[in-house]
């Protein structure tokens, strides 16, 4: 098999074109995956990657270019045709409907009749075959992320694919599911079938690729044997420029200072989609960052509104800032204490995207621009009091705009994460609270991001660091802990666990840290 | 007693109809307030075909079609402009309230024959329940055969899935290669179908004449069956005979004279759907699942 | 086939041109649907919307008209604006005029000015508790609003016909139901004007406008509550991170809405009825919400979509009168008319795109 590799093609696109109104996603790119071969996508958030595949899988249709298979050109005008043509792919975001039965999902992406009853012994076949176990007739939204995907990939195999798309497989995934999953599509590519993966994770690009494709802008500026590489030449390639490393002073001094403690928190779930969190025990001192790593969907969000006030709790003792019961206070009181929440939703959640940036900026502050002597003026909506404020959050904070006060949406991602981490950094936190502060951020933003984290801690502050990189939480933290299913493990020292230790309190594997301890 | 058992049951049929289309409709994600247009449009249509071809059937297929154009008319905006889903269902009622006036006018004054019912050989004869169930109309049989078909067509049929897919999420329907516009539309047109048959009913069988506004908000009370129903078929069977339980009560007291002025008993269904709603919506708030996650969103469709 | 692509900043002409172009493809639609029917198109352009400016004491009927339909309109656009459905105007409306008007009724021989004031002030307590039901059961139960606020409209309508028929029935009415006629204290008179004298039914609660337009317009545009109102619609979500109470900001835009609404009520009943009867509202709970819609939530645009669309009920009176056509088209109007302004928001932050079928 290993000798066939790269010999015959099996996709070529050539001069691949996409616009969206004026912003042009894709600028004539060329790619070749050869038959069995994993082939890499490497590109910056915006680079144009996802938008490659959704042509390919026919979501999205071409202004230009030509795709072909098997030497012979095809028009993939729809899903069904990608299938017919033996294209299968797995969503970044699936695309799986939590309603509906993991037999149903995968039904209603069948081109072909089959009865019910072969469907099921078929899911299971497959299941047993490729160790992808899941119980066909649970709603999807009963299942965890990992399981959701495996949902996607037996969906895809069900067609006998020739080429399997996966874009950014491995965000959600703990590192053992990743090092499971790395063992499914290495079987797979043995087996004849060309996989195109989407990350943006050089790391794992070196583990698994044969070949890589670097999108910057749009555009393909170069194909590279994976197996010939390092990541700080892909690193580079890129973004195209040297990455600047984090700062990290080494000889910070702990204060034993505890700045913020949750003890024996409860909240139960508002509807049957969201998560309780049960007895929840966590202390961040100041000076320190503590890392919460953890899957999407496993408490994170409540946890965060438990945090920032938005809920408050039942028991006011169960969350203590510096000793003194806050739990009863509200987001707005917290944040005149002196806590500061960044949530991880940027648009509709941290900000209005039709609010310009001095009325977001007035957004959170109201209270401090409307807290004046004069009773009258305390009713107005004194937001151009906001405006010197913003524009300097927006200096300080590098964050570049189209025009001067513009609107929330008329910022790229980056650049708005800029702007509310410096809105929050603005009102000098004694406790900031992150979730998933460089989610989908391009590299730079995301190390100036880091580094102002760093830097939080180093000026004697705490941190919570909520996060779904493990690469990140261990780049950052001083203490680590995991959330799943709505409880949170011991908090360990970063230097006293591995990275798979942490996979596999993320998994459920594990109860609790003490266990882990147990076992080593 | 018999009779009176009948005259629920034709009380509870436009509101059967009506509120079943309405959550086909609602599990493709489209929530469609116009409800009471379309059953107004369904009654002034019947009147007109059959007062026109002197024909009760043809009063059927004229109820249906304009239900389905007043459903059209709410497609093109909401599905292809993307409008506000609520605030078009609302100009639905209110340009339908509108047309129906205009179109209802000459009709003013005119009766027609009602729908003839139908026995079905030698179950009609069964006692008590022949009657009640075997010996009645075309579009109580329709009606019937419709909540079957649905709840088969909903949990086992792959169009069925398909059309709750699109419901639960449109993007992910996208992204698996179902065209959800369309889908849409046809759920919205088949729920404007059943709005217009429940229509038409209204004239067909319950007041064989036309006046404005004659559903006197039928269409609302099928809205909040659906709820009620917790957008599954057969509860709408139940809830659509408590509310034709409670109009005929009021109408029962009424005639009996009870000691309670009318307008009050009138008020009975309206109330009783206010009670019905804060009873069902606590628990849905609580388990929302049962709810199409993309109702009333509207789908943007990259290409 | 046509295709939208998102805009990246909301296009500023599509916000006059909307509602612009929306009149002009109703007036079309409209006509086309009259002359399928079998109506002089011409004759119906000419009764509908130039016969209620033929003469000045029309033209101030269009106010009088208009006048109640602009105040429940501005405490509708406070719902919309904070995504909150409510579609029962038309009960709040009776609720507020039958607890003002039942009081006015207690003092059959006042002739002081101070009590419409007091009944203004009733008439917007009436109107606003009966909006607190579906405020209360929305934000404590997360029971819909629409669908509630509807049916107490239904409620609200048997209720004054019970009253009215009942307890409240003048028993010198010869059988009609209606109330006894309210004192003099409780009417609303028509302004004189020097030299001319009355124009048409042109009142003082015409008044009531002049100070709202300015004053919501201040409240939406100038306050924090106004601000939190429209961030609360925009985005719920950003609402809460701002540590806006959501519940306080639902409950207090009904309450106001349903108190305009009662507020419009007792202005409308006393200045042009004088007693209470079964009908009092003629619907206008419902246009008033094209109403909002077609002054696009903002209370100058709320006071020009007043007008017209007073002019449009008023021209349907005209062509019932001349040409026999039922008042109720007035809805066929204001229907499409909606439809038309809700594809105008959308083609603001979409552009538009023809292309050809690709096969």
């Amino acid at each position: 098999m290993e000798k066939e590799k790269g010999s015959e093609l099996l996709l070529k696109a050539t001069k691949i074109n996409k616009s969206f109104g004026d912003f042009s996603a894709n600028k004539d790119i060329d790619i070749d995956v050869a038959k069995g071969e994993i082939h890499a996508l490497l590109g910056e958030n915006g680079a144009g990657k996802s938008t490659l595949v959704k042509i390919f899988y026919g979501v999205l249709k071409p202004d230009t270019g030509s795709i072909e298979i098997n030497n012979k050109e095809v028009s993939i005008s729809s899903p069904n045709s990608a299938r017919k043509n033996g294209i299968g792919m797995v969503f970044q975001h699936f695309s799986l409907f939590p309603a509906l039965t993991v037999a149903e999902n995968i039904l209603i992406a069948l081109d072909e009749k089959i009865k019910f009853k072969d469907l099921i012994s078929e899911i299971s076949k497959l299941s047993k075959e490729w160790e992808l176990f899941v119980d066909p007739l649970k709603r999807v939204s009963e299942l965890s992320v990992g399981e959701q995907q495996r949902v996607e990939i037996i969906r895809c195999l069900m067609q006998n694919p020739k080429l399997l798309i996966m874009d950014e497989p491995t965000s959600v995934l703990t590192p053992q599911e990743i090092s499971n999953l790395f063992k499914i599509l290495k079987r797979l590519a043995s087996s004849g079938c060309s996989i195109l993966y989407i990350s943006h994770k050089l790391e794992e690009i070196i583990e698994i690729a044969d070949q890589v494709t670097i999108l910057k802008s749009g555009k393909s500026i170069a194909t590279i044997d994976a197996k010939k590489t390092t990541t700080k030449f892909l690193a580079e390639t890129m973004v195209g420029k040297e990455i600047t490393a984090l700062k990290k002073v080494n000889t910070k001094t702990f204060s034993k200072d505890i700045a913020l403690e949750l003890k024996n928190l409860n909240k139960p779930n508002e509807t049957n989609f969201g998560i309780s969190l049960k007895n929840i025990n966590l202390q961040v001192n100041y000076g320190e960052i503590l890392g919460i790593a953890g899957i999407a969907g496993n408490g994170q969000v409540e946890l965060m509104e438990v945090l920032s006030g938005e809920t408050i709790t039942d028991n006011e003792n169960e969350i203590l800032l510096e000793s003194i019961p806050i739990g009863s206070k509200d987001i707005t009181e917290r944040r005149q204490l002196g806590i500061e929440t960044i949530p991880e939703e940027r648009t509709l959640h941290a900000t209005v995207p039709n609010l310009t940036i001095s009325e977001n900026t007035f957004l959170t502050y109201f209270s401090k621009y409307n807290k004046t002597d004069n009773i009258i003026s305390n009713l107005l909506n004194n937001h151009q009091n906001s405006l010197i404020e913003s524009e300097r959050i927006l200096k300080d904070n590098d964050v570049r705009c189209p025009e001067v006060n513009p609107l929330a949406n008329q910022l790229s991602g980056g650049n708005l994460q800029k702007f509310i981490l410096g809105r929050s950094l603005a009102n000098n936190p004694k406790v900031a609270i992150f979730s998933q502060p460089t989610w989908g951020v391009d590299i730079g933003a995301a190390t100036s991001i880091r580094q102002k984290l760093l830097n939080l801690s180093q000026s004697e502050k705490a941190v919570i660091l909520i996060s779904q990189d493990l690469e990140e939480i261990f780049e950052l933290s001083d203490q680590i802990c995991v959330i799943n299913g709505g409880t949170l493990s011991k908090i360990m020292p970063v230097d006293k666990v591995t990275a798979a230790d942490v996979g596999l309190l993320m998994g459920g594997k594990l109860d609790t840290a003490s266990e882990l301890e147990i076992i080593k | 007693m018999e009779a009176l058992i009948l005259t629920i049951i034709a009380t509870s049929i436009p509101l059967l109809l009506a509120a079943t289309g309405e959550l086909i409709t609602e599990k493709s994600g489209v929530l469609n307030l116009g409800v009471e247009g379309m059953m107004l449009s369904g009654a002034v249509g019947a009147l007109g075909a059959v007062l026109w071809l002197e024909n009760p059937y043809f009063g059927i297929i004229a109820g249906a079609l304009s239900g389905i154009l007043m459903a059209s008319i709410f497609s093109i905006f909401t599905i292809n402009f993307m409008t506000n889903q609520v605030a078009t269902g609302l100009g639905l009622t209110i340009f339908a309230t509108g047309l129906t006036g205009l179109a209802g006018a000459p009709l003013v004054g005119k009766t027609i024959p009602s729908l003839p019912k139908i026995e079905i050989f030698l179950l009609s004869d069964i006692p008590i329940i022949g009657n009640i169930l075997f010996k009645q109309d075309f579009i109580a049989y329709l009606s019937i055969a419709i909540i079957i078909i649905i709840t088969y067509f909903l949990k086992y049929s792959k169009p069925g899935v398909i059309l709750r897919a699109v419901g639960d999420d449109h993007q992910s329907a996208h992204s698996v290669g179902y065209p959800v516009k369309k889908i849409r539309w046809y759920a919205t047109c088949f729920g404007g179908m059943c709005a217009g048959i429940g229509g038409a009913y209204i004239p067909l069988v319950l007041t064989p004449h036309w006046s404005e506004g004659m559903t006197a908000g039928r269409g609302w009370i099928a809205l909040a069956l659906v709820v009620f129903a917790s957008w599954i078929p057969w509860r709408i069977i139940v809830g659509a005979l408590i509310f034709g339980g409670i109009t005929i009560a009021q109408l029962v007291g009424q005639a009996r004279g009870w000691p309670i002025p009318s307008q009050i008993l009138s008020m009975m269904p309206y109330l009783a759907t206010i009670i019905a709603l804060t009873i069902i919506s606590g628990r849905i708030s609580k388990n929302n699942s049962v709810v199409p996650a993309s109702l009333g969103k509207p789908f943007f469709d990259t290409q | 086939m046509i295709t939208f692509t998102p805009r990246d900043k909301v296009s500023k002409n599509w916000t006059i041109m909307g509602p612009a172009l929306s009149i002009f493809f109703t007036v079309f639609f409209g006509l086309l649907i009259f002359a399928l029917l079998g109506y002089d198109p011409l004759e119906t352009l000419y009764q509908i919307f130039i016969s209620p400016f033929s003469r000045i004491d029309r033209i101030s009927d269009v106010f009088v008209k208009a006048c109640p339909l602009i105040i429940i309109g501005i405490g509708l656009m406070l719902c919309f604006r904070a995504n909150v459905w409510n579609i029962g105007a038309e009960g709040q409306f009776i609720m507020g005029t039958l607890l003002a008007g039942s009081f006015a009724l207690l003092f059959p021989n006042v002739e002081n000015k101070l009590l419409i004031f007091i009944m203004i002030f009733i008439g917007f307590v009436g109107g606003a508790l009966w909006a607190f039901i579906p405020a209360i059961l929305k934000t404590k139960l997360n029971v819909n609003e629409i669908l509630v606020s509807l049916m107490l409209v239904y409620v609200a309508m048997l209720f004054i016909d019970f009253i009215v028929r009942g307890p409240l029935r003048d028993p010198m009415s010869f059988g009609f139901p209606l109330s006894k006629p309210y004192s003099d204290g409780a009417l609303i008179n028509k302004i004189t004007f020097p030299g001319i004298g009355y124009l048409g039914q042109l009142h003082y609660g015409v008044l009531f406008i002049v100070l709202l337009i300015p004053f919501s317009w201040l409240f939406v545009n100038k306050t924090l509550s106004g601000f939190k109102i429209n961030v609360l619609g925009a985005a719920p979500k950003a609402a809460r991170f701002a540590g806006f109470k959501q519940n306080a900001i639902t409950i207090t835009v009904l309450l106001i809405s349903g108190g305009l609404a009662g507020v419009a009520g007792v202005i409308e009943v006393s200045a042009n009825i004088g007693q209470l009867q079964p009908e009092v509202s003629f619907g206008y709970g419902f246009t008033a919400i094209i109403v909002a819609f077609l002054g696009r939530l903002n209370p100058v645009g709320i006071l020009f979509a007043g007008i017209i669309i007073a002019t449009v009920k008023l021209g349907a009176d005209n062509a019932q009168m001349s040409m026999g056509i039922p008042k109720v088209v007035t809805g066929l109007f204001e229907g499409i008319l909606l439809f038309f302004l809700l594809t105008g928001e959308t083609l603001q932050k979409y552009k538009i795109k023809w292309s050809k079928v690709k096969k």
